[in-house]
């Protein structure tokens, strides 16, 4: 698929969906295909690289349950006040780490959204496939705006594996914009791109070189 | 002494306050050239993406919180003036700043110990902040430049050190594919900094120096900058887009910064700047009072 396909996406009418976790049927992320936007309410839990690693290659059984829910690849900046917990900013990293874990990881726990920056590989995809689970990026960079959809921070599990790589289970509304980018059909969005990228670039460097070279 | 220690800790605030600045309010020159790159794009989650970044930005004001949730490293380019009096106090205060900074949530610790993996918990560390200093002849300021390093948007940071026979072509090859294969995830729209130069150190740093020039200005060596257009152009062809998502808009600009060869080698470094550019330009006068060159409405507070 080319970019320019991609961009022809209507977001419009699309615009103000919103996905209630735990997600409990198949159909609300079914309609759900690349490039589109949504935003969640309801619950996120916050897994990244130290999470990810526990589960799958140490084996550890998770404190929580995460059927049907979103796991967010972010370090938070949060803040004690008084007995509560205050995310100040949370915002994505990069989820190609956690790609070597997330087949299994999807398999293992349920997880139905898996929200992150950059985009992930085939095998992530394979399972959105297969378990019926999406992928989506949440803007890098906007930790605020994040952090702003946080009503509750409802719990903290693994704190010992130190802030930013605790399992923080937050509460959220209306959070997002979160743009689509492996499917539940198992297509790839990101990976298009940079296969779009990787094609174009042989020309790019010859047309950059000619003009250089023109008086 | 009480003289001397008074200008150490009012040097201590106001860098603690630049740097809390630098944190929340992206400088002029990015936030300008976001608003001009939104209007290029068509595509919807494209547009979708720009208004998440001008929503954040505007609440990170509101809040005065960080920007983004990774702070980075910092890292100084301090130009002093040679007759300014305070280039002691200044280096000292720097630490202290730092620390201070952090302690108000204005950083995020991230400095960890390359050799026992044990984060320092206060954004100093060995070696950081990184502090680069040069000489102004004859100058009674001091200009303080401060960029903060994410991890993200350094990942993509690589050097090479090339024939001079495929000098330009190898040049143009190595920026389009370090861009294509690292950048996507760095956090695109991306400022790159080329630095070109005998060795990989030389380029290397003026890479990074490249960044911190003002987004719109050109080298003014007429033939990098037409490299410079020609590759902002061409980069932003390769269709990455905002976040990676597909767009018109990959770059927000190319900068080239270049030191002599030697006749044998043709060292390129690319250091890349996510969209949330965190860099602040501050010159401070013997009074230590200061003018804000890359923030021209802001007060230290």
């Amino acid at each position: 698929m080319s970019s320019s396909v991609i961009g022809l996406i209507n977001l419009n009418e699309k615009e103000n969906i919103i996905v209630r976790t735990p997600v409990t049927d198949d159909a609300t992320l079914m309609s759900l295909k690349t490039g589109d936007v949504f935003y969640i309410t309801g619950t996120i839990v916050t897994a990244r690289d130290a999470v990810h690693e526990r589960v799958i290659v140490e084996g550890m059984k998770l404190p929580i349950d995460l059927k049907g829910l979103a796991i967010f690849h972010a370090g938070p900046v949060m803040v004690r006040e008084e007995d509560m917990w205050k995310c100040v900013s949370i915002g994505p990293t990069t989820s190609r780490r956690m790609e070597y874990f997330e087949y299994e990881f999807i398999e293992r726990t349920g997880v139905k959204i898996i929200i992150g920056k950059g985009g992930m590989g085939p095998k992530t995809a394979e399972a959105c496939k297969k378990y019926k689970a999406v992928y989506a990026i949440f803007p890098g960079g906007c930790g605020v705006l994040g952090a702003s959809a946080v009503k509750r921070v409802a719990g903290v599990e693994w704190l010992d594996l130190g802030v930013p790589e605790a399992l923080w289970i937050l509460e959220v509304e209306k959070f997002g914009p979160l743009i689509v980018a492996i499917d539940t059909y198992g297509n790839n969005l990101a990976d298009e791109i940079v296969n779009n990228a990787m094609r174009k670039r042989e020309s790019i460097v010859q047309e950059a070189l000619r003009r250089f070279s023109e008086k | 002494m009480s003289t001397a220690l008074n200008t150490e800790s009012r040097l201590t605030t106001l860098l603690s306050n630049f740097i809390n600045l630098v944190a929340v309010k992206l400088p002029d020159d990015t936030y300008k050239r976001l608003i001009e790159l939104r209007k290029r794009e068509i595509s919807p989650q494209a547009i979708f993406i720009y208004d998440a970044m001008f929503k954040n930005i505007e609440l990170a004001l509101q809040r005065k919180a960080p920007l983004c949730q990774d702070t980075g490293v910092l890292e100084f380019y301090i130009s002093f003036g040679e007759n300014f009096p305070y280039k002691s106090a200044l280096l000292k205060s720097i630490k202290e700043a730092t620390i201070r900074s952090t302690q108000l949530g204005f950083l995020r610790p991230n400095v960890v110990d390359s050799a026992t993996d044990k984060n320092t918990g206060n954004n100093v560390g060995p070696r950081l902040p990184w502090i680069e200093t040069e000489i102004i002849p004859d100058a009674n300021y001091t200009d303080v430049k401060l960029y903060l390093a994410g991890g993200g948007t350094s990942r993509p940071g690589r050097a090479t050190t090339l024939d001079p026979s495929v000098r330009w072509e190898g040049l143009i090859k190595f920026v389009v594919d370090t861009l294509s294969e690292y950048g996507p995830p760095a956090c695109p729209p991306l400022l790159v900094g080329v630095g070109i130069g005998a060795t990989i150190d030389i380029a290397a740093s003026l890479s990074k120096r490249a960044l911190l020039r003002p987004i719109g200005t050109r080298n003014e060596e007429p033939k990098i900058a037409k490299l410079e257009e020609i590759l902002e152009n061409e980069l932003n062809e390769l269709g990455i887009g905002p976040q990676g998502l597909g767009g018109r808009t990959s770059v927000m600009g190319v900068h080239i910064e270049y030191a002599g060869r030697h006749p044998a080698t043709f060292a390129v470094a690319v250091s890349t700047g996510c969209w949330a550019l965190r860099k602040g330009h501050m010159r401070i006068y013997q009074d230590l009072s200061y003018e804000l060159f890359s923030h021209r409405v802001d007060k230290l507070e």
